[in-house]
């Protein structure tokens, strides 16, 4: 959220200090590592911990704000309290206008989230994954009704924070950041198909902001349900590359879904999902950067939002050459199969250019399971 | 060569007002020389003219488009010392085409837009990267400083944000260009600064430095991707990059130790586990095979077992039944595995494919082979029933079981009767499928390949012995 103030090795942007109230924990998730069943040391911080904790390294300009979680301990309703009574210090006894973010407990008592809703910029309720089978399997003590329940219950609440705020201005807010949540990638059987259509789903029925996808990687003291394996860090690539398209680009989810092996229902790995489903419909290209309608220009491969807006705007003034576009664009090579030009027309599109269009093979990740 | 005196490097208005006299005058680009700063130049001594520009009547002004201003607002802060004269020599075109700013193709609106993106860029990482060390004062009140390196001239223009957000701390922002103090109510400029008035000793930097370390996941090193976003020339003044190269070539030993141990250790309930993934496998939808089967054939036998067999897929009686080899392959199977000596109830026995494939021809339902796609797609339950089971010998029943179980075409008659390492250690055989007997006429041959079959089932009884 906001501004990344650090990067780890892994890639990932630090930008909230994120952390648990307790690693303890009553359930027995199997993908989680701190499941009850788990040999992990236990740790507790107190709510006044936190505060503090986020305020110094707030006042340093190392974070943006928290995001909070818990493992559940007692019960639902006292692990929610804990975590909003940390958001209201903040707000009404430090003044903190930094970002947080809280973990919502699906089972929590209604007016405990409430109060959440009225110091955090946003909630979150995970999904965990994708297929109730899924859920069944490996968080036994989870229900996927309950939890789209508390979406729901948190949506309406959501949208009547935002009514009240357009007729008065003084109303408080609720969670005006929205709700967003979280899937587990590659632990249960579902297929990329299964997953972008369970996201769409959640977007549609919830009024989600983002659907995060979390590659499944192992975890210290795994359990015998879910064994070690190699975290699919291309799929959950390819995952947020399908998302984009839905959110950006104007794909219908049955469109992306498309770009999937038909029978595996798996997007390709050596290919974004916007060249797979170009390769797949290729009567819809090459496509006239002079004359198409802003839709279609989306579609090319390559071709992102603000090279689409540059075309747009230029056009209106000159008649758009090759070399125009490789001005306005990354990388001409991948784009020239599906455009049309003032000075350019391509052929059709051989099974040799197909080849190179796909992405080199890397060199091979950290070998895991290495002989 | 007419000389424009400009108050500082960031100096937009100055530029702004010159630029508008200059242009009513009518002055070329290359007759401008801008002059940023107090330093005087003497390279064209001779030939300088510093006479003010005419002022600008309030009838001859002229308008530009907003985005003009936008781009060039920001690109005046770009350290390039051509960015002033790119920036007239713009407004001079503008004023003859002003649908020039659209003209995203333009060769020098591109290079000027990409000044005022590279400004952009480090205006946000100067946000992201600067780090405040606290520092108790005199009066014992804290005050926070911090040391950073802009490449542009961006330090006032950054500073509107720092106010906004730390408003009620007392701060300092040093440069090498210049300074900045807040003191909870106004704002003060000052000169540049050494790095070493910022030193100091921090102790929550350890906590932060401990948070960075850990909320790093080992399983999934993405140097590249930190790099872009965090490139190195901005790590000197970042308390947390310090532990990066440690945390790099630690990974993959922290990585090997948890799959280690997780080897070595039994997992628990390995029974329990494969019943889930039963349960979970009866709705399995990953290809369109569920529609016409009966139900998902599940693997069955013993956890723990040190032998797994897998087939291609099962038949018509296995659908029906909801169990492995039950039918006449299941027969022959039997058979042969009491001939090499192994008992069938102490191995896991499974199919490569998981629903029944086939084509009906009237009443009957005859055995369809099942593609690569549909292979690949129930490979992930076998992959689980092998994680789960941990088996040291692997028979493959058929090309089908084979593939599915190396990811590559198989050769029936060149890989069988030898073990072929699998990367999890264990071992895997081939040999051919039982209804592959059942399908050949002849007597005669049946009877070899039969005893080919035994042959190869009584090679891996020996190697389980042997071990």
């Amino acid at each position: 959220m906001g501004i990344c103030h650090a990067y780890a090795p892994d890639g990932r942007c630090i930008s909230l200090l994120k952390i648990l109230l307790t690693n303890s924990c009553i359930f027995d998730c199997h993908y989680c590592i701190n499941r009850k069943s788990s040999n992990v040391r236990r740790a507790r911080f107190t709510a006044k911990e936190v505060v503090d904790l986020t305020l110094s390294f707030y006042r340093r300009n190392y974070i943006e704000g928290l995001f909070l979680s818990s493992g559940i301990i007692g019960s639902s309703d006292y692990t929610m309290e804990q975590l909003v009574e940390v958001a209201r210090s903040l707000r009404e006894d430090h003044g903190f206008r930094g970002y947080i973010h809280l973990k919502t407990i699906p089972d929590a008592d209604p007016a405990l989230i409430e109060q959440a809703g009225r110091h955090a910029d946003r909630l979150s309720i995970n999904i965990e994954l994708p297929t109730e089978a899924g859920l069944a399997r490996l968080a036994p003590e989870k229900s996927a009704p309950r939890i789209e329940h508390a979406m729901s219950a948190l949506r309406s609440s959501i949208e009547s924070g935002q009514d009240a705020r357009r007729r008065y201005r003084s109303a408080p807010d609720f969670a005006p950041a929205g709700q967003s949540t979280q899937m587990i990638v590659g632990a249960d059987a579902s297929t990329d198909r299964d997953i972008v259509g369970r996201a769409s789903t959640l977007y549609d029925r919830y009024r989600l902001r983002r659907v995060y996808y979390s590659a499944f990687s192992p975890i210290p003291d795994a359990s015998a349900v879910l064994p070690l394996q190699r975290p699919p860090l291309m799929r959950e690539h390819r995952l947020y590359q399908s998302d984009w398209m839905m959110r950006f680009y104007g794909y219908e989810p049955r469109e992306v879904a498309a770009a999937a092996d038909p029978v595996t229902g798996m997007l390709p790995l050596d290919m974004d999902p916007k060249l797979a489903w170009a390769l797949r419909f290729r009567d819809r290209f090459p496509v006239d950067v002079n004359r198409a309608p802003r839709e279609a220009l989306l579609r090319v491969p390559g071709l992102g939002v603000k090279a689409v807006d540059r075309i747009l705007a230029s056009r209106q003034w000159r008649r758009l050459r090759l070399a125009d576009i490789a001005r306005l664009s990354r990388s001409i090579a991948k784009l020239r199969p599906f455009l049309i030009a003032e000075d350019w027309r391509p052929v059709k599109l051989a099974d040799q250019e197909e080849v190179a269009l796909r992405s080199k093979p890397r060199a091979e990740q950290m070998e895991l399971f290495g002989a | 060569m007419r000389v424009v005196r400009l108050a500082a490097e960031d100096d937009f208005e100055g530029w702004r007002s010159a630029a508008r006299s200059a242009a009513l005058a009518g002055i070329p680009a290359e007759h401008l020389h801008w002059q940023p700063g107090e330093a005087t130049t003497d390279l064209f001594a001779a030939s300088i003219n510093s006479a003010p520009l005419p002022p600008v009547a309030p009838a001859d002004d002229f308008a530009v488009p907003r985005r003009f201003i936008d781009v060039a607002s920001d690109a005046i802060l770009h350290v390039d010392p051509s960015r002033f004269a790119q920036l007239y020599a713009l407004l001079l075109r503008l004023r003859d085409h002003p649908a020039l700013m659209g003209d995203e193709a333009d060769p020098s609106l591109r290079r000027i837009s990409g000044m005022a993106a590279a400004v952009r860029r480090d205006i946000h990482k100067m946000r992201a990267f600067l780090r405040f060390r606290e520092v108790i004062e005199a009066d014992r009140t804290p005050r926070y400083i911090a040391w950073f390196e802009p490449e542009h001239h961006i330090l006032r223009a950054n500073a509107g944000f720092f106010v906004r957000r730390f408003a009620t701390m007392r701060w300092s922002i040093l440069t090498p260009r210049g300074s900045l103090h807040w003191d909870g109510a106004t704002l003060h400029e000052g000169p540049g600064a050494h790095r070493s008035e910022a030193a100091g000793d921090d102790p929550v930097e350890a906590v932060w430095k401990s948070y960075y370390a850990s909320i790093f996941n080992p399983a999934r090193l993405k140097i590249g991707t930190m790099l872009k976003e965090m490139p190195r020339k901005y790590w000197k003044n970042m308390p947390e990059t310090a532990l990066i190269p440690s945390l790099i070539a630690g990974a993959e030993a922290r990585e090997k130790n948890m799959v280690e141990a997780a080897r070595i250790r039994p997992l628990g309930d390995g029974r329990a586990a494969l019943e889930a993934l039963r349960e979970e496998a009866l709705c399995c939808h990953r290809c369109p095979l569920w529609k016409p089967a009966t139900q998902t054939v599940f693997g069955e036998g013993p956890a723990d077992a040190h032998l797994m067999l897998v087939g291609e897929q099962p038949g018509d009686q296995e659908d029906l039944a909801g169990h492995p080899f039950v039918g006449p392959a299941g027969k022959i199977l039997d058979r042969a595995l009491a001939e090499a000596g192994i008992d069938r109830a102490n191995a896991y026995v499974t199919n490569a494919v998981k629903h029944f494939k086939f084509e009906p021809r009237g009443k009957r339902r005859l055995h369809a082979k099942p593609n690569n796609g549909e292979i690949s797609a129930c490979r992930w339950w076998l992959d689980q029933e092998r994680s789960i089971v941990r088996p040291r010998f692997i028979m493959a029943l058929g090309a089908s079981a084979a593939q599915a179980l190396l990811d590559r075409p198989v050769t029936i008659t060149r890989s069988r009767g030898q073990p072929i390492l699998l990367d999890d250690e264990s071992e895997a055989w081939v040999t051919v499928h039982p209804s592959f007997l059942l399908r050949i006429p002849d007597e005669t041959r049946r009877a070899e390949e039969y005893s080919r079959f035994v042959a190869d089932l009584t090679a891996l009884k020996d190697r389980i012995t042997a071990l």
